[in-house]
């Protein structure tokens, strides 16, 4: 793997900052820039999937038990799986500092 | 050996385009240029340049094109003028960005408002520091000879950058001049195929042009800004070879009676050709007057104009091309700048003429050297002085 963006000097780029990597995009943590954060009560969730599929940034996906939930690697806190959900089982929460 | 042929410039350009056996060609005719892509046109149509020409909607399109052909590894020709080159601006930027090897032929125009469809360097400012690398021809066969050397030093593995290869609209576009042709044999071996690194391979998948945030766009700019600045070393190299293949030598700053002379003119493009005349007269009447012509604008030769211009007394710079409100000409601004540091200088003098296809005739010239001498003398508190403006 080539290092990470934050350590690599311009000697370290290819010319014309081609990625030579394919899919080095997953090291990218969008979910710095949230603000607020889904929690999921799995106790409604009837496991429509519904949130899975209006999430922009396809960070959605079950756990162990078929419920769904949120990468928060990748989360961008946008809050469309809160706002989709028929059963009003994902609430967005302020993010702490 | 070679052929010499009477031919218009741009349908030269358009046979050393074929000599250079380009694959792909994209591009949006506009005058001054249209008869360069025409001519393009009918050679692919004809069967004679197998080629794929790819009638585009607009410049921003032939741009676009001109960059997916280049990442396939394809050799890609287009040119423009004027109005186009400001329409596929955003575009020029990201070719060059993306080092996508290329060459472009710019049939140097005026921008509009008020519309002309003549010459001068405007367009070429306006894509100053867009990252290409950009050189002017003065005469027909150096705009073969170049368009060969272009497509060589953009797809040298050390540059893969794009080339502009600057000529002046109609006062050279539509010249029909004498010009010698290399045989094809002699071309492919100064121009090898085209090599380059990272074709679009669906077995060997990369990213062009991605997305940079603050924490990288720093590191891709400053590679950019070192690779362009490399770039000198293999095009002087390039213009040996060429030299040593077909006899006819260039360089980044070309001298006419120079060496000796206390006061020079220094200019960019097809109008040296009448100032060498003006030199040859004013010479001949015992004047110390001398000629150095910038051949290579980006990037900018700022050891080779130090030299150049070293022993003289006064440097008088004539731009076709305005900076509103700015220093003046865009050439003369650069060079005062790359002379700034020098213990020993000539007083540099800045006129600006020749806009919108306005000639600078013999005794234009001979005009701009008396009145710079004047200025060089008692000063004058302007940046700079227009040539041939009715007052």
């Amino acid at each position: 793997m080539t290092k990470p963006e934050n350590m690599m000097t311009w000697k370290d780029l290819e010319i014309g900052s081609i990625v030579t990597e394919p899919g080095n995009a997953s090291q990218y943590q969008t979910g710095a820039w949230r603000s607020q954060r889904p929690i999921h009560d799995f106790t409604k969730c009837i496991k429509c999937g519904l949130c899975s599929i209006f999430c922009p940034e396809g960070c959605i996906g079950q756990n162990a038990e078929g419920y769904f939930e949120a990468d928060l690697f990748y989360c961008k806190g946008c809050g469309i799986c809160a706002r989709e959900c028929w059963t009003r089982a994902i609430k967005m929460v302020e993010e702490e500092e | 050996m070679a052929d010499k042929v009477g031919i218009e410039v741009s349908v030269a350009i358009g046979d050393a385009v074929k000599l250079a056996k380009a694959d792909v060609v994209a591009a949006y005719p506009i005058t001054p240029q249209t008869h360069i892509v025409e001519h393009l046109a009918e050679l692919v149509a004809s069967g004679e340049l197998d080629a794929a020409y790819i009638p585009v909607e607009s410049e921003h399109s032939a741009m676009s094109a001109c960059l997916g052909a280049a990442a396939t590894g394809a050799r890609v020709f287009t040119a423009t003028a004027g109005q186009g080159l400001e329409l596929m601006h955003e575009v020029v930027y990201v070719a060059s960005s993306m080092q996508l090897p290329m060459v472009m032929a710019v049939a140097n125009r005026a921008l509009s408002s008020p519309l002309s469809v003549w010459g001068d360097h405007s367009d070429v400012m306006s894509v100053r520091d867009v990252g290409w690398i950009q050189m002017f021809v003065e005469n027909g066969q150096e705009a073969v000879d170049n368009v060969l050397c272009a497509f060589r030093i953009a797809e040298d593995r050390r540059v893969l950058l794009p080339v502009m290869v600057h000529l002046d609209g109609f006062h050279l576009s539509h010249m029909i001049e004498p010009i010698l042709f290399p045989e094809q044999a002699e071309v492919d071996r100064f121009l090898p195929p085209n090599q380059y690194p990272f074709p679009l391979d669906t077995g060997k998948p990369v990213t062009m042009g991605a997305f940079a945030p603050p924490v990288i766009y720093s590191e891709t700019k400053k590679a950019q800004e070192v690779n362009i600045r490399a770039s000198q070393e293999a095009i002087i190299e390039c213009w040996q070879e060429f030299g040593d293949a077909f006899g006819r030598y260039y360089s980044p700053v070309e001298g006419y009676h120079s060496e000796d002379a206390r006061v020079l003119l220094l200019t960019m493009g097809s109008f040296s050709e009448t100032a060498m005349t003006a030199i040859d007269k004013m010479r001949g009447d015992g004047k110390s007057v001398g000629l150095v012509r910038l051949r290579l604008w980006r990037p900018f030769p700022f050891k080779e104009i130090r030299q150049a211009v070293k022993e003289a007394e006064v440097l008088i710079v004539v731009d076709r091309a305005l900076s509103f409100g700015g220093p003046g000409g865009p050439v003369c601004s650069e060079v005062r700048s790359a002379l700034y540091g020098e213990a020993k200088r000539p007083k540099v003098v800045s006129f600006v003429g020749g806009l919108g296809g306005r000639d600078i005739s013999l005794d234009g010239f001979e005009t701009i050297v008396t009145r710079g001498m004047e200025i060089a003398e008692t000063g004058s508190e302007r940046e700079f002085e227009m040539f041939g403006v009715r007052e």
